[in-house]
């Protein structure tokens, strides 16, 4: 993308720039904007409720009126806060969010940045958001925030071993941390995906399909408690600390905050699709081939991708409305005492698969 | 060398969204372990007692609704009681059905309130709108007898202010069908997901022996394994002639008097209390709403306590007559009050989020902890 960009202006900063931003306007705020009123009429579906109807069409407008009402509000420091981490954490948050896409292949077409680390670049860059939610927490010197965060920095570096665990076993099946090869690897039909052993046809195939089914329920499960989704929402667990970390902020910060929560929600369901449900791959095949029409398949892609993204969002969704909270030692239980050993074992047991 | 440390205190509230009300509690936190906890109380007091004893004794019913707002059938109920045995009187007996069919029907409503925000408290929000859809209903049928919603000021001394309305009975009928398997909903949503009971099993145990001495009542001392209630144990009005159960703790899930039993021993109260309602239906007699009082009320010389089993547990209310119109003096004894000073005790060791669990398997209602 950047190199077609860069062609066609020819100057590599300008190109670099909108190359970075596009993803941002293209999609994460249209996606924030759908998904934060998909939200609140799934909650309303289940709860025998209907949901913002009055702003547009059934409601059509809500979020977009509840943006520029954020836009309008006054932008409130607390009085004893840090002002320069107060204001930096959720700059913070956000960026450690939105450059998660960069290497997130949304169809074969694009790719913010096609480096080979992908996935580890990605693990990686999605640490900096504890930094800013400490931050955040720490700054806005209020108890509730300070209770927040802390629980938030143990409970995102605990549930990224696991994640980093079921990734590696994954990386000894596709032989790469590229996300946009792993992607192209799971082509055209649905059983080249990796949850159902990968591309080509052996044995060894069959054996791993039970052991990627526990990889992906694993790393569904510790993608929920980085993201901070129910069960796992222990640091804005609203009924005891009030709205954890981000109690004190209010208009445009607590904007970024929120629009950083969606856009994770979508960047792990992203993941796990790529990883374990062929990422942009269409499961039936393209249209476009079919038709010759070679224009038509990166659309297609990327209409897939979407697909398999929102459909594990709406899982977080569903369960974040049924589901009540674990305690935080009980969180910790989880993470320490069952999903490590798991993925361990299902690591060392793919890794004879595979040499098999 | 061990890092110097100190305990944080914690306000939490009174404007906090699970202390169910204008609580405020003073929480000393050891990091995430709670050292203690102060409640402070009083940000609703309204005078109640005082105000009483300027009021005949018919004005003080709506006050009475005050109190419990989420039992107000219940208060009124009670005082009613309270008064006329002051005052040695009998109502008629189409009263006392009517009574115990509203008293049950508010304790399913109020249950309702107590489980579904419960679940909010630990984190699950949709039981709650599922608990609110059912009270709906019972709202319903309290709207079509008296035209109020939540207070009612429907028991009246000596009777009540309507009779039912021609629909309630068919209606209330259909309602106790629909609700026995709203409850089953209920319970496998919230009752037995693995989560809540991992949440509320084995945290807050009331032993019985310290339920006993802090004089907790209703569904918190019933969950500690003590089978007493005031229906079946000093029976009033006519629960003498009904059929039912009182349902204890019994520890199923973790120890007897956890979260749990106080959690489950509310929903299946509600499950007795259809049992009541229907029983009472098919007994109602027809007959006067009202006895034969004067409108100004003046009873006796003397004092009367009386005691009635409120949704929370016994809501007593002391009457002292001097002759005159107004009450000498009245004093109440409100479960919520009573319940929630055992709360310090139940915290101790546990972490934060315990302490939202622990205070809303009390199940207090601000309104009449203050009064």
């Amino acid at each position: 993308m950047y190199n077609l960009l860069n062609n066609l202006i020819g100057n590599e900063y300008v190109a670099a720039v909108i190359a970075a931003a596009l993803p941002l306007f293209v999609f994460i705020l249209p996606f924030a904007l759908a998904a934060v009123l998909l939200e609140r009429k799934v909650s309303a579906f289940m709860q025998d409720r209907l949901g913002p109807n009055r702003t547009g069409y059934r409601g059509l407008l809500q979020t977009v009126a509840d943006i520029l009402k954020l836009i309008q509000k006054e932008d409130i420091t607390a009085t004893d806060a840090d002002k320069k981490l107060f204001n930096l954490a959720p700059v913070l948050v956000f960026a450690g969010s939105y450059a998660a896409f960069a290497a997130i292949p949304f169809s074969g077409a694009y790719i913010g940045s096609n480096i080979d680390l992908g996935m580890f670049f990605i693990l990686a860059i999605s640490s900096i958001v504890v930094a800013g939610i400490l931050m955040g927490g720490w700054a806005s010197n209020n108890k509730y925030s300070l209770l927040g965060a802390m629980r938030s920095a143990a409970q995102i570096i605990s549930y990224e071993i696991p994640t980093a665990l079921v990734v590696l076993s994954l990386v000894l099946v596709t032989g790469t941390l590229s996300l946009s090869k792993i992607s192209e690897q799971q082509t055209a039909y649905f059983w080249n995906w990796n949850i159902l052993g990968g591309a080509g046809l052996g044995f060894s195939k069959l054996l791993l399909i039970p052991f990627m089914i526990v990889g992906f329920v694993i790393i569904y499960i510790s993608t929920l408690a980085e993201v901070n989704r129910t069960p796992f929402d222990i640091p804005e667990a609203e009924s005891e600390l009030v709205a954890g970390f981000h109690t004190e902020y209010s208009g445009m910060k607590f904007a970024m905050f929120f629009l950083a929560e969606y856009a994770n929600m979508f960047a792990v369901s992203a993941i796990v699709a790529t990883l374990f449900f062929g990422g942009y791959q269409s499961p039936f095949g393209y249209l476009g081939n079919t038709l010759h029409i070679s224009w038509l398949v990166p659309l297609e892609q990327f209409f897939w991708f979407t697909v398999k993204g929102m459909f594990f969002v709406l899982v977080q969704m569903w369960l974040r409305w049924t589901l009540p909270r674990l305690r935080v030692d009980q969180l910790m239980t989880v993470c320490w005492k069952y999903l490590i050993p798991y993925a361990f074992v299902n690591l060392i047991i793919v890794g004879l698969i595979t040499l098999l | 060398m061990a890092l110097k440390t100190e305990e944080m205190v914690l306000n939490m509230g009174p404007q906090h969204p699970s202390t169910h009300g204008v609580l405020r509690l003073e929480v000393e936190l050891d990091g995430e372990l709670v050292v203690n906890v102060k409640p402070h109380i009083g940000y609703l007091h309204r005078c109640f007692e005082k105000h009483a004893e300027a009021m005949n004794y018919n004005q003080v019913v709506p006050y009475t609704d005050r109190l419990d707002y989420l039992a107000s059938m219940y208060n009124s109920f009670g005082y009613a009681v309270a008064v006329e045995r002051l005052l040695g009187i009998q109502v008629p007996e189409r009263v006392d059905y009517i009574r115990v069919i509203m008293g049950e029907l508010q304790r399913i409503a109020s249950h309702l309130v107590a489980v579904g925000t419960y679940g909010v408290d630990i984190g699950a929000f949709t039981p709650f709108l599922y608990g609110f859809r059912d009270r709906e209903k019972i709202l319903t049928l309290f709207e079509m007898t008296c035209g109020a919603r939540l207070l009612y000021n429907y028991n009246w001394v000596g009777g009540l202010s309507h009779d039912l309305h021609p629909d309630f009975v068919p209606m209330t009928r259909e309602f106790l069908k629909y609700f026995k398997g709203s409850l089953v909903e209920f319970n496998n949503l919230l009752s037995f997901n693995k989560i809540f009971i991992e949440r509320t099993a084995n945290v807050g145990v009331l032993p019985l022996d310290t339920a006993v001495n802090y004089g907790i009542t209703g569904p918190n001392l019933r969950a500690s394994g003590m089978k007493w209630d005031l229906r079946k144990n000093d029976p009033y009005s006519v629960y003498d002639r009904f059929d039912f159960e009182i349902p204890v703790g019994r520890g199923e899930k973790g120890t007897t008097g956890d979260c749990w039993d106080r959690y489950y021993v509310r929903i299946r109260e509600m499950e007795e209390s259809v049992k009541i309602i229907e029983q009472a239906l098919d007994q109602l007699p027809d007959g006067d709403i009202q006895s034969a009082i004067p409108k100004r009320i003046k009873p006796p010389v003397g004092s009367v306590y009386a005691r009635v089993e409120n949704p929370k547990g016994e809501l007593g209310y002391f009457i002292v007559s001097d002759g005159s119109a107004n009450p000498f003096r009245l004093k109440v004894r409100g479960p919520s009050f009573v319940n929630l000073a055992v709360l310090g005790e139940l915290c101790k060791g546990h972490l934060v989020a315990d302490i939202i669990a622990i205070l809303g398997s009390i199940d207090i209602v601000l309104g009449e902890v203050d009064r």
